[in-house]
């Protein structure tokens, strides 16, 4: 198991260290810091072995976070374990970095007492953390026994990650639905890889223990619907609904119903968490498509035609569009003209990049550029990296759709119609290219 | 509140300024300054001189002063142990708390103190916690149980805590079920054969429920445990398999690779035709595919396991090829990884694909990245026929690009498609040999070299390259010496009228001006063959040469088998057996898949792991004692001959007197369990012994043998038949695992006056071994070949060959400990290995070993009594004449017997091969299975080792 586990800032100071077995030494701390943080040569791994004692780390931002052991640990799990242990570190104090740790390493030493019992990770969800492990004193002596038992209860329990007796004047909800599209297009407009990698976030101020059924156009619900009940709506709902790859779920979702079932239910967190992830790759609506035109006149002199295609609904619009057009190292000048937004020529970055602030659905914009090269000996002709393009819509590129979210908790009377639910759709460019 | 003011206190005197704040009556200064304390542990401070101050402090009602204090008792109490006393009263009564969270904070921190006088007032309240009426408390006192085991593993056991840990496992709160479950684990491993978690199908069905319910982490801990279990049968394994498949959709990745770990185990006991073993397969695929869209450091972790998964079962991601192009932020490690996993992907369906994205590859930035790519089209080309032609172009393409290290690598893997097929692509060879010039690493030069030998009649100027090549002969790596040595043999042989003072001149450089011995025996042996039989050159040098097969870089099927037991851990990543990076006793038993279901797949063992770990245990190869008897103990019972009896049907079993022989030995040895007559009848010897040639029998073997047979039904009379010589059973010497593949078991044997040294070596690998050859350590008794080890086929994977090697007695002498132990040197074509064992001395004990009646008197008494030893030999239920019959087998002889007050005392004598003489007082009392030996002898030292002999031979 976890042997010990070090922060470091980017100097290869330690701020935290907590060894949590007999056979991490010391020595360990300083180990790590020569052999990776200072070593000269980029990160080659992420887990490394020093004599016989394996290293895993995580960087954020300049703080490096790694976990010590010398046997043969489940490395998944410390990876997991260190992401989990930023999370709780951001749920307390904000943003990891060097000050918010020294001003909060006592906080930091509780914790880490209480998530890693010898090494093996423990309850480390934030809501049950926070009941009572607090950064203005420990209310102790405070507590009345019903308080303590509610507390080791919900620690030790099955929904480990909420708190009994939470109310709200308001039952609100907001679901997001995120998600990042990602393409790989050839020149001639031949789609070579894409798929959506989305999440669906939820904000939840609900009040009690409540139970939450959700509900999306997953093909595999509605085709078993459209079995079950009437037949005629098969053939519309077979384009309303989405083939999902594969997706995981927060550890409040009963997988058991979901694999047995395929049904989404759970009792939440309090506030933000991340409900599920998922994945699709068939009938993506690829919001954007870029056609490139690159000639080369003669060896001195490029010419570059771009043109981008709003491909959605002409009601929506597009924001914070960018597109990327790489020019060869040897550039010496660019002229460009764009009928749509500012382009600018970024000599320190090798590309062009053209922003459009708003754009509507079933559009088409153009930019054409002249290159000037410098001749040069150099033998390596120019790779033509791929055109990428960043952007956002508001809506879900892979058609998923919330059917339903539904609430129930018998025990306050509060019924489903009270809760009052948000919606929202946003999708983001991943990595998006077209190749030139 | 800001506290990283505590950070930068450095001025001098601090310490002093720390212990009068400590002592403040102030509360709020006190805490400060424990803060401060606790900061400067933080940075590496010894701040060990504060402990009474801090210890002081503990005694509060402030439960964060209190963590803080407990927090410096952890780092300190061990270089403080008589101070660290102190904490016990506060610990103690902290565990009697109110407050279940202060419970627990107390036992947790006293687990954490490893002192021992600590650890003693540790026993009772951890007995209290682990029954707290409070789960929280219970689930810390479970993982407390570990840590106390770590300390003190014989406290733990004798507090009975394994057994209340046990039934934790039926809790009814999840947590303290999945926390009991990982202290078993651990505490499981350091005692490999306790069978502690006594996996069982209710105690899998509690593990199965919990896992529904508790948090991610007990989910893992749960799983890795299922791991280790071996279903009873295919469906018990498929049940299983069904309550873990939702664990694939965790968001948890490593529960996800848990549980594919579960599935992949589970999944070998599955009948293939099963509807729901393709169903699984189908199954496995998303989750994994979905792991790449972690972290990049989880990706990384996702990516070395899935490259065993591939290498297992292709059939999971062959369609998931996309998902593992490489993106341009990914880092480095994550584009390494997933660029391995492409080409095993590789097939013809998809290298069109595959090859133009390995293109693309080629031009990035990242050096080992680059090559890595490079080297992957040349892989693509050996491994799908058919795009060969399509790789050598973009290989021609990227050599054209002139960068000086794409090139080298180019160069190196068409080399390697030449060696795959032959006379096809050599069109190529000029663009090859523009860039002579530009070769600068071995490899590569070695690669271009090899190019202009093979292919010297097709070069108009191969003489010109390759003396181009000779005038830096010295500088360059012994890699491409060689290389080019036999390059220019080459062509001397396909153009001898141009290169006759070429082929002089680097057999001169590579004989007599080289201290390399590879390059000068090479250069030898060229020499020879030329001056000798110029054709035999030919047939030797340009033989036509195997073809390389495609994949050249799979993991050894039993390393492969192992590291699937192990997803998700460490031994995954790194790609070795967790015995090669943990110390210690931990985690060094060897993991097994569980053999399938009838479907007949080839799973190299049967065995459960269970078993496979006990008899993998030991990786040093000396049997200890305790093995040995184990082993003897269950042995077929084979008096003359070494190894297992070979299943087949002997001729000796047609005799009429075999079985009844049998049934009386069996009886004789008191092991009534197995049936020996067939076993018996298959051993060689024996078979040789009732037949015509008494070869492979000691020359004591004189006695006739029906009157041997007689005696057997008659053993209160007088003579006995003697047998042949104790030989202890094979046992692994080497095991794969250590030897790059190649299994060696072995023991020792002494047939007809010579020693023997038996062995079966196996090949375990995928390639064929060849050039085997022996060589000893120095040893106490001068043990050394006597002859080459005869392996005169090369050994194919897969195969096993039994060897028997004669030893002498006349090699150089060094006093070994123990005694009888032998270090051996096993090279073959792959590498040197070395092991250790140790043989039985009675191997050494001559035939000539009976001293006279009078001589022995006065030896006896000539010895001093400082040299005289006493052993005991239990439970041996031989009466005195059967003992010494069997002793006279081993060249033990009796000289005399005495009978007083009914104990049978037997004289004997021995003689080792180096002329010592070792005298015995065998005492026997009828009726009594415990003899005792008195052993005489001028060199002391052996007595332990003969008494062992002893031994061995009087229970077989």
């Amino acid at each position: 198991m976890i042997g010990g586990l070090f922060i470091y800032n980017h100097k290869g100071e330690v701020l935290i260290s907590r060894v949590y077995r007999d056979d991490i030494g010391r020595n360990a701390v300083d180990a790590f810091r020569v052999n990776v943080i200072h070593a000269r040569q980029q990160v080659r791994s992420p887990v490394t072995n020093i004599a016989r004692t394996s290293f895993f780390h995580v960087k954020r931002s300049n703080i490096w976070l790694a976990a010590v052991t010398k046997q043969n640990v489940n490395a998944a799990m410390v990876f997991e374990f260190l992401y989990k242990m930023c999370d709780v570190m951001t749920a307390y104090f904000g943003k990891i970095s060097e000050e918010n740790i020294k001003n909060n390493f006592v906080l930091i030493y509780e914790l880490l007492d209480e998530i890693l019992d010898f090494g093996y990770p423990q309850n480390s969800e934030t809501g049950a953390l926070k009941t009572f492990i607090t950064q203005q004193g420990i209310k102790g002596q405070l507590q009345t026994k019903e308080e303590q038992s509610q507390i080791t209860s919900q620690v030790t329990g099955q929904i480990g990650w909420r708190r009994e007796g939470i109310k709200y004047r308001r039952n609100e909800l907001f679901l997001d639905v995120l998600e990042s599209v990602n393409l790989l297009m050839s020149p001639q407009g031949q789609v070579l890889s894409a798929h959506v990698s989305g999440r669906v976030v939820m904000k939840s101020y609900l009040s009690g223990m409540p139970e939450c059924k959700f509900g999306m156009n997953d093909k595999i619900v509605i085709d078993k619907q459209g079995k079950g009940g009437a037949t005629d709506d098969a053939g519309k709902s077979g384009k309303q609904s989405i083939a999902i790859d594969d997706c995981t779920f927060h550890q409040c979702v009963r997988l058991s119903k979901f694999d047995s079932e395929r049904s989404i239910s759970f009792i939440p967190p309090d506030g933000e968490y991340e409900l599920m992830r998922y994945r699709t790759t068939k009938d993506i609506i690829l919001p954007f498509r870029v056609i490139p035109l690159v000639r080369e006149v003669g060896r001195t002199k490029l010419e570059v035609k771009v043109v981008i295609k709003s491909n959605f609904k002409p009601s929506l619009l597009a924001q914070k569009i960018e597109v990327r057009i790489p020019t060869p190292l040897n550039t010496s000048g660019v002229q460009v003209i764009c009928m749509k937004g500012k382009a600018k020529y970024k000599a320190s970055e090798n590309a062009i990049v053209w922003k459009i602030k708003r754009m509507a659905g079933m559009k088409e914009s153009q930019i054409s550029a002249e290159i000037e090269l410098l001749p040069t000996n150099d033998k390596k002709k120019w790779a033509r990296p791929p055109i990428s393009m960043n952007f956002e819509v508001p809506f879900a590129p892979s058609g998923l759709k919330v059917r339903y979210l539904k609430v129930f908790e018998s025990k306050l009377n509060y019924s489903d119609h009270d809760v009052i639910k948000w919606v929202r759709y946003i999708g983001r460019s991943g990595i998006y290219e077209t190749r030139c | 509140m800001t506290d990283s003011k505590y950070f930068t206190t450095t001025k001098k005197g601090e310490i002093f300024e720390l212990k009068a704040e400590l002592n403040s009556d102030k509360k709020e200064k006190k805490k400060e300054a424990v803060k401060k304390v606790i900061a400067s542990m933080t940075v590496g401070k010894d701040v060990s001189a504060l402990f009474p101050d801090v210890v002081n402090c503990m005694q509060t009602d402030n439960l964060e002063l209190k963590k803080l204090v407990y927090l410096y008792l952890m780092n300190y109490a061990k270089s403080q142990p008589d101070m660290a006393i102190m904490a016990v009263n506060t610990f103690v009564k902290d565990c009697e708390d109110p407050n279940p969270l202060i419970r627990a904070l107390a036992v947790r921190t006293m687990g954490c103190i490893r002192v021992d006088k600590i650890t003693e007032y540790l026993c009772e309240p951890l007995r209290k916690c682990l029954k707290d009426e409070d789960p929280y408390v219970r689930k810390t006192a479970a993982v407390c149980v570990a840590k106390l085991h770590d300390i003190n593993a014989q406290l733990v056991e004798d507090q009975g805590f394994l057994d209340t840990l046990k039934d934790l496992i039926s809790d009814s709160n999840p947590m303290v079920v999945a926390n009991a479950v990982a202290a078993l684990s651990e505490i499981a491993e350091s005692h490999p054969n306790s069978n502690l978690l006594d996996l069982n199908p209710q105690t899998i069905n509690k593990l199965l429920t919990a896992l529904n319910e508790c948090t991610e982490w007990g989910q893992i801990f749960i799983l890795d445990c299922l791991a280790n279990y071996t279903p009873r049968d295919d469906r018990e394994s498929q049940s299983i398999c069904e309550r873990v498949t939702p664990r694939l959709s965790h968001a948890n990745s490593a529960v996800v690779l848990s549980a594919v770990k579960v599935l992949m185990k589970f999944m070998e006991m599955l009948p293939k035709d099963l509807d729901y073993y393709g169903t699984l397969l189908k199954k496995l695929a998303p989750p994994l595919v979905t792991l790449l869209s972690a972290e990049p450091e989880l990706q990384y972790v996702a990516l070395r396991n899935i490259n065993l998964i591939v290498q297992r079962r292709p059939e999971i991601m062959k369609h998931e090829m996309k998902v593992f192009f490489v993106k341009y932020n990914d880092p480095i490690y994550v584009k390494l990884e997933k660029l391995d996993i492409m080409i095993r992907l590789a097939s013809q369906a998809n290298i069109a694909q595959v090859l133009a994205e390995l293109k693309e590859y080629a031009t990035e930035v990242d050096v080992d990245f680059v090559r890595k790519a490079v080297r992957a089209i040349g892989r693509c080309a050996i491994k799908v026929e058919q795009s060969a032609e399509r790789c050598v172009s973009t290989l021609l393409d990227l050599i054209q690009t002139k960068v000086n290290y794409v090139v080298q690598e180019a160069i190196v893997v068409i080399k390697d498609i030449f060696r795959k097929y032959p006379n096809k692509y050599e069109s190529v060879i000029a663009t090859l040999c523009e860039n002579l010039d530009s070769l600068d690493e071995p490899e590569a030069r070695a690669a271009m070299i090899w190019i202009v030998g093979e292919y010297a009649e097709r070069i108009d100027n191969a003489d010109e390259l390759l003396e181009s090549f000779l005038e830096g002969f010295h500088d360059e790596s012994t890699q491409v010496q060689l290389q080019l040595l036999t390059a220019i043999v080459k062509l001397f042989l396909k153009k001898p009228t141009e290169t006759q003072e070429l082929v002089q001149q680097v057999l001169s450089l590579a004989t007599q001006d080289s201290d390399n011995p590879d390059l000068r025996d090479r250069g030898y042996i060229y020499w020879r063959l030329l001056s000798t039989d110029p054709v035999a050159a030919k047939e030797v040098v340009l033989a036509e040469k195997p073809l390389i097969s495609e994949e050249t870089d799979l993991i050894e099927p039993t390393l492969l088998e192992e590291l699937i037991c192990h997803i998700g851990t460490l031994a995954s990543v790194y790609h070795k057996p967790p015995s090669a990076f943990v110390e210690g006793s931990r985690g060094v038993q060897h993991k097994r898949l569980p053999g399938s279901a009838g479907s007949g797949e080839s799973v190299d063992s049967p065995e459960t792991t269970s078993t496979a770990g006990v008899s993998d245990a030991p990786p040093a190869v000396i049997p200890s004692q305790g093995d040995l008897l184990g082993d003897l103990l269950n042995l077929d019972l084979t008096p003359t001959t070494a190894g297992p009896p070979p299943p087949a049907p002997s001729s000796g079993m047609q005799l009429g007197g075999m079985d009844l022989l049998g049934g009386g030995l069996d009886s004789l040895m008191g092991d009534e369990s197995e049936p020996l007559g067939g076993d018996l009848g298959g051993t060689p010897a024996i078979g040789a012994g009732f037949g015509a040639a008494p070869a492979a029998l000691p020359a004591s073997f004189s006695a006739p043998v029906s009157g041997g047979l007689d005696d057997l039904f008659d053993l209160g009379g007088g003579v006995g038949m003697p047998m042949g010589a104790y030989s202890p059973p094979k046992s692994v010497w080497l095991p794969a695992m250590k030897a790059k593949g190649l299994e060696i078991s072995g023991t020792f044997a002494r047939r007809a006056g010579v020693i023997q040294m038996e062995m079966t070596l196996t090949n375990k690998a995928m390639s064929v071994m060849t050039d085997f050859a022996i060589q000893f350590n120095r040893n106490s008794f001068g043990l050394s070949p006597a002859g080459p080890l005869q392996v005169l086929t090369p050994l194919s994977p897969n195969q096993s060959i039994e060897v028997a090697l004669p030893l002498n007695t006349s090699g150089p002498v060094m006093k070994m400990d123990p005694l009888n132990n032998l270090q051996v040197a096993v090279k073959n074509n792959i590498d040197v290995f070395y092991f250790s064992c140790q043989y039985p001395i009675s191997m050494l004990f001559v035939e000539d070993g009976k001293m006279e009646r009078q001589i022995f008197l006065a030896t006896w008494k000539d010895i001093p009594n400082d040299n005289e030893s006493q052993f005991q030999i239990k439970d041996c239920h031989l009466s005195s004449d059967a003992a010494s019959n069997k002793l006279q087998g081993s060249n033990i002889f009796t000289i005399a017997k005495r009978t007083v007050d009914g104990q049978d005392m037997l004289y004997q004598s021995m003689k080792l091969t180096n002329g010592i003489w070792v005298l015995a007082e065998l005492r026997i009392q009828a009726g009594n299975p415990n003899y005792t030996i008195s052993l005489k002898c001028r060199a002391a030292e052996v007595s332990q080792c003969v008494f062992q002999s002893y031994e061995a031979v009087l229970k077989n």
